[in-house]
C-alpha cells in the first residue's frame, strides 16, 4: 500500500501547520546544485551540498530533537532568499540562524564572518583577528571547513593570506562560482 | 539526555511504518476514511514523539495509534450518524483539552473548534490542518459553536 504524493504532502503541511516539527528540512534546487537545507524553530540550521539527508538527519536529530520531518513549507523562507540571491537581487540574508552547540570559539568566528559584505573577500589571518586570536587562523580554517550554513554564513568569501581560493568543504569549483556571482572574482 | 537506541529522525520512522499503517486503515475505514485518519495517526505520533523515552517497539506503538483513530473514527459515525454532514472526509484531529466538549460535532467542526479555541491556531493554519480553505475553516469553527451553543441550550 502506497501512501499517494497527495495524502503524502498534506500530512507534511498539517505537520508544519500545527507546529510539530522542530527541523524542517527539504532539497532546494539552485544553480550549484541541489541543497539540503534544514530549519528548526530557531531558524536556519543546515545547508549542506550533499542533498542526501541521512546523515544529517542524525546529526540534526542529536541537537534539536527528533521532531525532525521533511516539509517544503518550513524552508521557505531560506528558499526564497536563496533563489533571490542566486538571481542576483539579494546581498544581505534576513534570516535567523541556529547556532546551537556550537563551541563559542565558533560561533564567535560565524558572527565576523557573517559581516563580510557581499562582493568583498577577507583572509583566514584577518578573521582570526577580528575575534581577538590573531594566530588561530588554522583554526578558522577548520571553522570555516565544518561551516553548517554555507553560503548564507558566507564562508566562500575567505582565502588565503596571498589571495589563493585555498579550499571550500562544498568544492572550489562551487566557491569560483559564488564569488563570481557576487563580482568578487 | 542518553537513550539505549537512539530516537530516529521522525522522518526514518514515518517513512518505515506509513505503508503498514495505510494498510491498516483501510482495512479498518475503507480507503476514503483511511486518508484522514492515516493524517491524524501520524499527527498523534509526532506530536508525542518528543516525549518519547526510548526507540523500542515503534511499530507497535503506531499500529496501536493507528487502531485507536480507526475506532475513534468508527465509534463516531454511529451514534451521531444524523449530525454526519456530507464534509466528513476532513481530518479530526482529537486533541484531549475540548474532546469531551465537541464529541457530538462533526469531524470538520470539531477539529476546526478545537484547533481554533484549544490550540489558538489561525484560520491559515487550520485550514493546512485540515486540507481546506481559511474562509472554510472559519466556516466549520463558527458553524461548530452555533451547534455546541444550540445543544448547551436545549
Amino acid at each position: 500500500m502506497t501512501v499517494s504524493s497527495d495524502l503524502d504532502r498534506r500530512f507534511r503541511d498539517a505537520a508544519f501547520a500545527l507546529d510539530l516539527v522542530d527541523v524542517g528540512f527539504d532539497v532546494v534546487d539552485s544553480p550549484i546544485g541541489p541543497l539540503f537545507v534544514a530549519a528548526s524553530t530557531r531558524g536556519l540550521a543546515s545547508i549542506s551540498f550533499d542533498s542526501d539527508p541521512e546523515g544529517q538527519l542524525e546529526r540534526l536529530a542529536r541537537v534539536a530533537g527528533p521532531a525532525i520531518l521533511r516539509s517544503p513549507r518550513s524552508v521557505n523562507a531560506a528558499r526564497r532568499e536563496l533563489d533571490e540571491y542566486f538571481g542576483g537581487r539579494r546581498r544581505i540574508f534576513d534570516l535567523a540562524l541556529d547556532l546551537r552547540a556550537l563551541p563559542p570559539f565558533t560561533v564567535s568566528v560565524l558572527h565576523q564572518l557573517a559581516r563580510v559584505p557581499y562582493g568583498e573577500t577577507t583572509t583566514y589571518g584577518a578573521l582570526a583577528a577580528a575575534v581577538g586570536r590573531p594566530r588561530a587562523a588554522r583554526a578558522v580554517g577548520t571553522v570555516m571547513n565544518r561551516n553548517r550554513i554555507p553560503i548564507v554564513l558566507p564562508c566562500h568569501r575567505v582565502v588565503g593570506a596571498s589571495g589563493d581560493l585555498v579550499g571550500y568543504a562544498g568544492g572550489l569549483d562551487r566557491k569560483i562560482t559564488l564569488l563570481e556571482l557576487e563580482g568578487a572574482l | 539526555m542518553m537513550h539505549a537506541v537512539a530516537i530516529p529522525p521522525f522522518e526514518h520512522f514515518y517513512e518505515q511504518h506509513r505503508a503498514e499503517v495505510l494498510r491498516l486503515l483501510r482495512r479498518r475505514l475503507g480507503a476514503d476514511r483511511a486518508e484522514d485518519a492515516f493524517q491524524e495517526t501520524f499527527l498523534r505520533a509526532l506530536k508525542a514523539y518528543r516525549r518519547l523515552e526510548h526507540a523500542e517497539h515503534l511499530r507497535a506503538w503506531v499500529l496501536t495509534i493507528a487502531q485507536n483513530v480507526a475506532l475513534d473514527a468508527l465509534r463516531r459515525s454511529k451514534p451521531s450518524a444524523e449530525l454526519v454532514d456530507t464534509g466528513v472526509e476532513d481530518s479530526r484531529p482529537a486533541y484531549e483539552n475540548l474532546a469531551d466538549l465537541t464529541d457530538g460535532l462533526p469531524p470538520k467542526e470539531r477539529a476546526a473548534v478545537v484547533l481554533r479555541y484549544g490550540y489558538d491556531l489561525s484560520y491559515d493554519q487550520i485550514a493546512a490542518a485540515l486540507g481546506s480553505s481559511p474562509d472554510a475553516a472559519r466556516q466549520a469553527a463558527s458553524t461548530g459553536v452555533r451547534r455546541l451553543r444550540r445543544s448547551a441550550s436545549s
